[in-house]
C-alpha cells in the first residue's frame, strides 16, 4: 500500500490526545476541540537496490555533467567532501548513505586509477566529528582507507594555509573556501537532503568556506529576508549561496554534486508509535508509550540523553541523484517535497510546536536555551512555504524543558553568550555589531574550534540571528514547562502548562484564538495557501 | 480546554485504563481500510490443514451429525445420484435457514463430507475474526463475494475444486425471507463450467421452519434433504442459461417434495412445475400459497389450514 499523504486534522471531541514531544521526553495532551494538527506524510517507500541507484545516478548525470566514470584520469587530485554529524537527524542506522556513496566513487576512482584521493567532512563553523562519529559516518572500510594516512579530514574555516580567497561575488561578498577542494581536479561533494535548506550550492559555499565567506549570509538581514530559508526561492541565505557557488564554479573549481534524500522513517520499531497517528496506537504502542515515558520520567536527565541520542533511525534511501549543482539539487527538492510537504489551508493565530531531544547541533550533546530557540524558531517556524503557519503577530508555544544546560566542550561560546550578551541584550542588530566580531575572532573559541570539538564562537550569534525573522514576525513565544530563568533570558513567557500557555496568547491575538499543532518530529512542510 | 492526559511517570489506574481503551477515531477522519484481512481477503488455508480438517471432522460427526439427527430429523433422498460422479461436484441448494449448511453437510456420505467446503456469504460470515475462524473451521467455509463479481473469491472457490474439494453453495446468495426461492445467481454455474464438474442439485425442505430468517425462535421438526441428478453444464451453454436449468431442477426437487417422484416427474416433462419463486403477486397472496413445509410455522398454519375449506391439504 502506497504511504498515506500528510494530511491537517481538526481536533473534535472524539480525537485522542496528541503526543507533544518534551526535550528527552514526551507527553499526551488533549488540545481544545478546533485545533489544526498538522501531520506528515507516512515514510516514502525505499529504493529497492540503493547501491543500483547510486550507480545509475554516477553513470546518469543530470544537467552538463559527464558521468562520473568520464571524470576520473590517473594522476588527478579528487577531493570528496561530505555533509558533517548535523546531518541526517537522528543519526541513521548503518549503513549510512555517505557510506554507500562514498564507496561507489571510490570503486570508479579505483578502476580510474586514482591514488590521490582526499576525504573532507564539510563542517563549516560546526565542531569537529570524533572518530566514532566518522567511523560511522563512513563505514569501517572507508575510515580504515583513508584515516590513518591522513587522508581524512575534517575542514578547519580558520586555518589559513588552507584556505583559498577566490574573489568577490558581484554583491561584494568574499567567496573563501578550503584549498584542497579548490585546488582539486575534482570536487566530489555527498550530500544528504533532510529538509530543503540543505544541499544545492549551499554545500560547498558553507560547508567548506571560512568564517570571511560565511558572514555574508549568515546575518541578521539575511535571515530578516529569507522566508522562508526552507524556500530556496524565497530565501535570501540561499540567494547568496547561489552566487557563491556560481562564482566558485567560474573560478575553475569542478564540481561533481551527488545528492540523496532520504524518508522520513524516523524511529525504530521499539519506538514506533512516536510516528504513529495517535488513533492509530495499537495495545503496543500505548504499552511501549507508557513504559517509555514513566521510565524516561524515573531516568537521570544525563542518562535519558544518553539513551536517546543512542537511537539510530531507520531512514532508507528514497533517491539519489548527481551531475551539475542546479539540476541536481531541482530533482532533490522535488523528491524531498514528494516526502514532506503538506498543504494548509490559511494561517494560525497561535502555532503549538513540541520540541524533541535533537537539533543539527547537539547531536550526542546538550541542547541548550539557544538551541532551543534555534530549533522552534529557527528550523520548525520555518517549515513553511508560502506563508509562515502563523500570521503576523502571532503566538508560538513550544514545550521543552529549556534547561540551563550547556555541553562545554561542544558549546563553549555559547555559554559566554547566554550569561553575557543576552543577560545584556536580545536585540539581535545591536549583537551582531557589538558582539559578532568578539566572538569569532576570539583565539581561546578559535583554538577549541580548531584542535577540541567546540562549534565556532561566532555560532551561538548565528544561532540566535536564524529565530530573526520569526521574533520580527510574532507577538510573542511561550515556553511550556521551561526553565524559567532560561527562558526569560531568551526573552521569551515560560508558561508551566499548555493551558496557561493559551491563555498568555490569549492576551496577544485576542480570546478563542485559531490554533495549529505542528507533530514535528517526523519532519514534514507546510505549504500554506 | 487543553487536558494533560498524562506526563511522564503516570502508571496505576490511569495507566491501565490508557492500555485497555483503544484510541477514539477523529470525527472528521473515513473509516480506516480494515487492518486484518475479512471478507474475501481472509485466508482459510489454515482451515484446511490435516489437523484442523482433522478436528472438524470429529466435530462433523461427532456433535453436529448427532445433534443434527435428533433436532432436525433429516430424510435424506436421492444419495443414489452422487454415485456416478467421479471427483469433485458443486452441490447447490436451495436456502431457508442457517441450518441448512450444517445438515447438508452432515447428511453428505462420509468420504464427500470430509472434502466438502462450503461458500459462504464474505461479508456475513467473514466480517469479525472470530467468525471468520467459527465458521472455516466448523464448516470449512470460503468467503464468497455474493453483491458483486469478485475475481479473488472465484479464483479461491476454482482453485480448491479443481484441488480435488466438493462445494456446497446456495446459488439464491441468502436465505429467503417469505419462504419461496429467489433466482439461481451464476456463481454455481460459472464454476461448473470452469472446473468442469457436475453441479448436484438438492433441496432442502423443513429447515425454515425450525429457524427462519430474522427469527430467534428455535423449533425442532422434520426436515428433509432431496438430491437431484447430476447437470453438466453443454457446450455453449452460458453460465446464466445453466444457472436458471439449476434452479429449474430444484424447482423440480420441490414440486417432488410437494407431490410425489412421478408426478413430480411429468410436470417437469410437461414444463409446468410450480415455479420455484412462487407466484408474481402481493406479498400475502404470495405467502397464502406457501407450501406447509416452507412455512416459519408449520404449526399455526396447520391450525390456521383447518379452517380454510378451500386449502390444498382439504
Amino acid at each position: 500500500m502506497s504511504p498515506r499523504p500528510g494530511f491537517v486534522l481538526e481536533v473534535d471531541r472524539s480525537t485522542p490526545a496528541t503526543l507533544i514531544w518534551h526535550g528527552e521526553g514526551f507527553r499526551l495532551e488533549r488540545l481544545p476541540v478546533g485545533t489544526r494538527v498538522v501531520y506528515g506524510p507516512e515514510p516514502l517507500p525505499p529504493l529497492a537496490d540503493p547501491d543500483l541507484a547510486i550507480r545509475h545516478a554516477l553513470d546518469n548525470p543530470l544537467g552538463d555533467s559527464k558521468p562520473l566514470q568520464a571524470l576520473l584520469f590517473p594522476g588527478m587530485r579528487l577531493t570528496i567532501a561530505f555533509d558533517d554529524i548535523s546531518l541526517p537527524l537522528p543519526p541513521m542506522r548503518a549503513p549510512d548513505v555517505r557510506q554507500r556513496v562514498i564507496e561507489a566513487v571510490l570503486d570508479l576512482a579505483a578502476d580510474a586509477g586514482v591514488d590521490d584521493v582526499v576525504l573532507i567532512a564539510a563542517l563549516a563553523l560546526h565542531r569537529r566529528m570524533t572518530d566514532p562519529e566518522l567511523r560511522h559516518a563512513l563505514g569501517d572500510r572507508v575510515f580504515e582507507a583513508f584515516a590513518p594516512h591522513g587522508l581524512l579530514m575534517q575542514h578547519d574555516a580558520e586555518d589559513r594555509s588552507n584556505l583559498v580567497d577566490l574573489g568577490v561575488t558581484d554583491h561584494g561578498e568574499d567567496v573563501e573556501i578550503n584549498r584542497r577542494a579548490a585546488e582539486s581536479d575534482l570536487l566530489i561533494y555527498v550530500n544528504i537532503n533532510l529538509s530543503a535548506m540543505d544541499g544545492g550550492h549551499k554545500s560547498v559555499a558553507t560547508g567548506l568556506a571560512s568564517y570571511k565567506s560565511i558572514k555574508h549570509h549568515h546575518n541578521v538581514r539575511t535571515m530578516l529576508n529569507s522566508r522562508s530559508f526552507m524556500d530556496i526561492r524565497h530565501s535570501e541565505l540561499h540567494s547568496s549561496n547561489w552566487r557563491m557557488g556560481r562564482f566558485i564554479a567560474e573560478s575553475g573549481v569542478k564540481l561533481f554534486q551527488i545528492e540523496t534524500t532520504l524518508n522520513t522513517d524516523t524511529f525504530p520499531k521499539e519506538l514506533g508509535f512516536l510516528q504513529k497517528r495517535e488513533w492509530e496506537w495499537s495495545l503496543k504502542d500505548r504499552a511501549s508509550f507508557l513504559a517509555t515515558s514513566s521510565a524516561l520520567g524515573r531516568t537521570p536527565g544525563g542518562l535519558s540523553r544518553k539513551i536517546f541520542h543512542s537511537v539510530y533511525a531507520p531512514h532508507d534511501l528514497t533517491s539519489v541523484q548527481a551531475g551539475a549543482v542546479e539540476a541536481v539539487h531541482e530533482a532533490t527538492l522535488a523528491n524531498l517535497f514528494r516526502q514532506q510537504l503538506v498543504e494548509v489551508s490559511g494561517q494560525t493565530d497561535v502555532l503549538t510546536m513540541g520540541l524533541p531531544y535533537i537539533g543539527p547541533y547537539n547531536v550526542n550533546s546538550t541542547m541548550n536555551p539557544i538551541l532551543v530557540a534555534c530549533l522552534g524558531l529557527g528550523y520548525f517556524f520555518n517549515l513553511y512555504r508560502g506563508k509562515p503557519l502563523v500570521r503576523e503577530g502571532g503566538v508560538v508555544i513550544i514545550s521543552h524543558p529549556t534547561p540551563w544546560e550547556f555541553n562545554p566542550v561542544h558549546h563553549p561560546s555559547y555559554i559566554d553568550f547566554f550569561e553575557q550578551v543576552l543577560a545584556e541584550t536580545t536585540d539581535m542588530f545591536e549583537i551582531e555589531a557589538k558582539y559578532e566580531e568578539s566572538f569569532a575572532t576570539d583565539p581561546w573559541y578559535v583554538h577549541l574550534y580548531r584542535t577540541s570539538y567546540a562549534y565556532h564562537g561566532v555560532h551561538p550569534l548565528y544561532m540566535w540571528y536564524w529565530c530573526a525573522h520569526a521574533l520580527a514576525h510574532l507577538g510573542r513565544v511561550i515556553v511550556v514547562g521551561g526553565d524559567r530563568a532560561a527562558v526569560r533570558r531568551l526573552g521569551f513567557s515560560p508558561a508551566s502548562t499548555l493551558e496557561d500557555a493559551l491563555e498568555l496568547a490569549e492576551d496577544v491575538v485576542g480570546r478563542d484564538p485559531t490554533i495549529t499543532h505542528l507533530r514535528v518530529p517526523p519532519l514534514l512542510m507546510a505549504e500554506v495557501t | 480546554m487543553t487536558r494533560r492526559v498524562r506526563g511522564a511517570a503516570a502508571l496505576g489506574r490511569e495507566g491501565l485504563r490508557f492500555l485497555a481503551e483503544k484510541p477514539t477515531r477523529p470525527g472528521g477522519l473515513l473509516a480506516p481500510l480494515p487492518k486484518h484481512k475479512l471478507g474475501v481477503d481472509y485466508d482459510t488455508s489454515w482451515a484446511r490443514r490435516y489437523p484442523v480438517r482433522l478436528a472438524r471432522a470429529v466435530v462433523l460427526d461427532d456433535i453436529t451429525r448427532p445433534i443434527a439427527r435428533v433436532v432436525l430429523s433429516p430424510r435424506v433422498i436421492g444419495l443414489e445420484h452422487l454415485d456416478p460422479v467421479q471427483g469433485p461436484m458443486i452441490l447447490a441448494a436451495n436456502h431457508a435457514s442457517h441450518l441448512d449448511t450444517g445438515l447438508l453437510l452432515s447428511s453428505l456420505p462420509v468420504a464427500l463430507r470430509h472434502h466438502t467446503i462450503v461458500a459462504a456469504a464474505a461479508d456475513y460470515f467473514f466480517d469479525r475474526h472470530w467468525k471468520a475462524a467459527f465458521w472455516s473451521f466448523g464448516l470449512g467455509a470460503i468467503p464468497m463475494e455474493r453483491s458483486k463479481v469478485n475475481r479473488r473469491s472465484a479464483d479461491l472457490a476454482a482453485g480448491l475444486v479443481n484441488d480435488g474439494w466438493s462445494l456446497i453453495i446456495f446459488p439464491e446468495g441468502g436465505r429467503t425471507a417469505d419462504g419461496w426461492g429467489r433466482e439461481f445467481k451464476g456463481g454455481a454455474s460459472y464454476l461448473a463450467k470452469r472446473c468442469g464438474v457436475p453441479v448436484i442439485p438438492v433441496h432442502i425442505r423443513g429447515t425454515r421452519a425450525v429457524l427462519a430468517k430474522s427469527s430467534s425462535r428455535f423449533r425442532p421438526g422434520a426436515t428433509e434433504i432431496r438430491l437431484g441428478d447430476a447437470l453438466i453444464a453443454r457446450e455453449h451453454e452460458d453460465a446464466r442459461k445453466f444457472a436458471a436449468r439449476i434452479e429449474q431442477a430444484v424447482a423440480a426437487l420441490a414440486d417432488e417434495a410437494e407431490s410425489d417422484w412421478w408426478s413430480a416427474r411429468r410436470r417437469a416433462a410437461a414444463g409446468t412445475t410450480p415455479p420455484f419463486r412462487g407466484p408474481e403477486a402481493s406479498p400475502w397472496r404470495r405467502e397464502w400459497a406457501l407450501p406447509d413445509s416452507a412455512r416459519k410455522d408449520q404449526r399455526a398454519t396447520r391450525e390456521h389450514r383447518k379452517r380454510q375449506p378451500w386449502s390444498r391439504d382439504d
